[in-house]
């Protein structure tokens, strides 16, 4: 294996349309594992259209992404580039774990059915042994006496801190945030960014599109800057956040302060 | 809180007439209009009740003498028994078009348009009448490998059982359809997302929150596919309809025997209503909670995860 087999997330001149529409206009990256990648950039950058190339929820119209080794959506066999099958993309998509802006929990399942139902149904873990371990990664977002309440019943807080234990019930390689804390009253965002802290200390490989800066400047160990579809400016937070090159990076910044 | 500190902290003064003025000690007018009407409606109701009891022309002795008659059992037992297998088909095979013909594929989509265009367009009548003489038009039928003397195969039965059950699907496929898109369309992403197949996201995930919306009509589906049981009288089936009508076309006591069916198909039709109210809140349960979470509850939400963050 060659050296660029350190880098989990690898992508090469990702190009998406949605018709007449160019969203993404050649992105490269690369993400190492245990890296916490913040992507930055205003509404309509493409970095949302990104994040949901890098598990196949969008297909790429050129260029390549590969996860873990294996390129998203395709088997590159003795240089012949063969189109995976739809079970074969769901299979792929199984260690990547992702978290919706509008959190997306199952309102008919419980807490801790929402927690379970991907391990027990999907990877097929032993039900008790999930149960086991989702009460634990409820725990560990703050939500053990929340377990039975049916999503409805919780804050918009609480139901992004399930969301986040849902998707760390599967262990994932990659963890995708998709504008975790937009959908929340401003008092709410705080307990979701403390719970996202807590992963990015515990090593996890983390992608996460998001309008917080502090949340980018703390956490982050590199942060992208994309506008317009491109990515224009990437670097260690201190340095983009701080002292920004690119005029548009400059604008978008001077919002925040 | 007491009044006199809610008082004080407010910085409000207090007058005389402030507690005289308390809604909590306000008296109920008397609601007169509703009474008269609710009296009213009462006695219209018994006397029309008095009028129907009382007339001899109704035959009531007549219809308790075949109430629990062998015959009316036989055709009851025919017109439940059509209803639940015609039903469970119609539900499983509306199932698989309402799913084909939301699919990308065009072939699928195109072919469970043209079924649904069919059956939903000619009357059901017409369908039943077509399946039982389906041996004028094919003598035999072959798959091949065997074949049939169409007249073995198409019995009154299984003409009933095709021409309800393919009817119903037609239905049932556009409520069905209508229920799965009423489903938030993130649910269905999610499940993509962690890596479920569309079967398994189908099955867990989008049909269980798309009950909320199928139940209702498909209990109203269920009452009419009783009623239109009695439609294959008219192919020799001997249903609840046609035995009465078998009794009558003997003894000439016409009203007495159609009553005696009329009783029944609201005897069923009333137990059926039980039975939707009691799936209806269990597939609701997740808005549970969500209802009664008045600002009380949410604001007890919100102060624990306050707690929490200090």
């Amino acid at each position: 294996m060659s050296a660029h087999d350190t880098a989990l997330v690898r992508a090469r001149n990702v190009h998406k349309a949605f018709g007449p529409l160019e969203v993404l206009k050649g992105i490269d990256l690369d993400v190492v594992a245990g890296e916490v990648v913040v992507i930055l950039g205003p509404s309509g950058s493409g970095k949302s259209t990104f994040l949901r190339c890098i598990n196949h929820l969008e297909a790429i119209d050129q260029g390549s992404i590969e996860v873990d080794g294996e390129q998203v959506g395709y088997r590159l066999h003795n240089s012949r580039l063969d189109r995976l099958s739809n079970r074969e993309i769901t299979v792929q998509r199984r260690k990547i774990g992702m978290v919706f802006q509008q959190f997306n929990l199952y309102p008919h399942m419980t807490t801790l059915q929402n927690v379970i139902e991907a391990p027990v149904g999907v990877h097929g873990q032993n039900r008790k042994e999930a149960i086991r371990y989702g009460r634990e990664l409820l725990t560990r977002v703050g939500l053990a006496d929340k377990i039975d309440a049916y999503p409805r019943q919780l804050s918009g807080g609480q139901q992004q801190r399930v969301a986040i234990a849902r998707a760390l019930a599967i262990r994932p390689k990659l963890m995708l945030f998709d504008e975790p804390t937009s959908a929340l009253d401003p008092e709410l965002i705080g307990e979701v960014l403390a719970t996202m802290r807590d992963l990015a200390r515990q090593g996890l490989t983390m992608i996460v599109v998001t309008h917080e800066i502090g949340f980018a400047r703390e956490a982050a160990d590199r942060v992208v800057f994309m506008d317009d579809g491109n990515v224009i400016e990437a670097g260690p937070p201190g340095a983009v956040l701080a002292n920004p090159q690119h005029p548009r990076t400059r604008a978008f910044l001077s919002r925040f302060i | 809180m007491t009044d006199a500190t809610a008082a004080y902290v407010a910085g409000v003064a207090r007058l005389p007439d402030d507690a005289l003025r308390d809604v909590k000690r306000a008296h109920q007018p008397f609601p007169l209009v509703r009474v008269a009407l609710w009296t009213l409606a009462f006695a219209v109701a018994a006397g029309f009740a008095y009028i129907v009891a009382v007339n001899p022309n109704f035959g009531w002795p007549v219809v308790a003498q075949y109430f629990f008659d062998p015959t009316v059992m036989q055709g009851l037992s025919v017109t439940l028994g059509l209803t639940v297998v015609a039903m469970i088909l119609g539900i499983v095979l509306g199932l698989l078009l309402a799913i084909s013909r939301m699919s990308k594929d065009r072939l699928a989509s195109s072919l469970s348009g043209l079924f649904i265009w069919f059956f939903r367009g000619t009357p059901l009548l017409v369908q039943l009448i077509f399946w039982y003489n389906l041996s004028t038009l094919f003598p035999r039928i072959s798959l091949g490998f065997a074949s049939w003397e169409t007249n073995d195969l198409i019995t009154p039965l299984t003409a009933a059982i095709l021409g309800l059950a393919l009817n119903e699907a037609a239905y049932m496929a556009e409520i069905i359809r209508g229920g799965l898109l009423s489903v938030d369309k993130g649910q269905a992403e999610t499940a993509e997302a962690f890596g479920m197949t569309r079967a398994r996201a189908l099955w867990r995930i989008i049909i269980p929150q798309a009950m909320k919306s199928i139940v209702p009509p498909t209990g109203n589906q269920l009452i009419s596919m009783i009623k239109a049981t009695s439609l294959v009288s008219v192919i020799a089936m001997a249903d609840l309809l046609y035995s009465v009508q078998s009794i009558y076309n003997r003894t000439f006591e016409i009203i007495p025997l159609l009553m005696v069916a009329v009783l029944w198909y609201l005897l069923i039709t009333s137990i059926l209503n039980v039975g939707q109210g009691a799936i209806e809140r269990y597939y609701s349960r997740g808005d549970r909670g969500a209802q009664n979470s008045a600002p009380e509850k949410l604001a007890a939400t919100r102060a624990e995860t306050a707690d929490e963050r200090a």
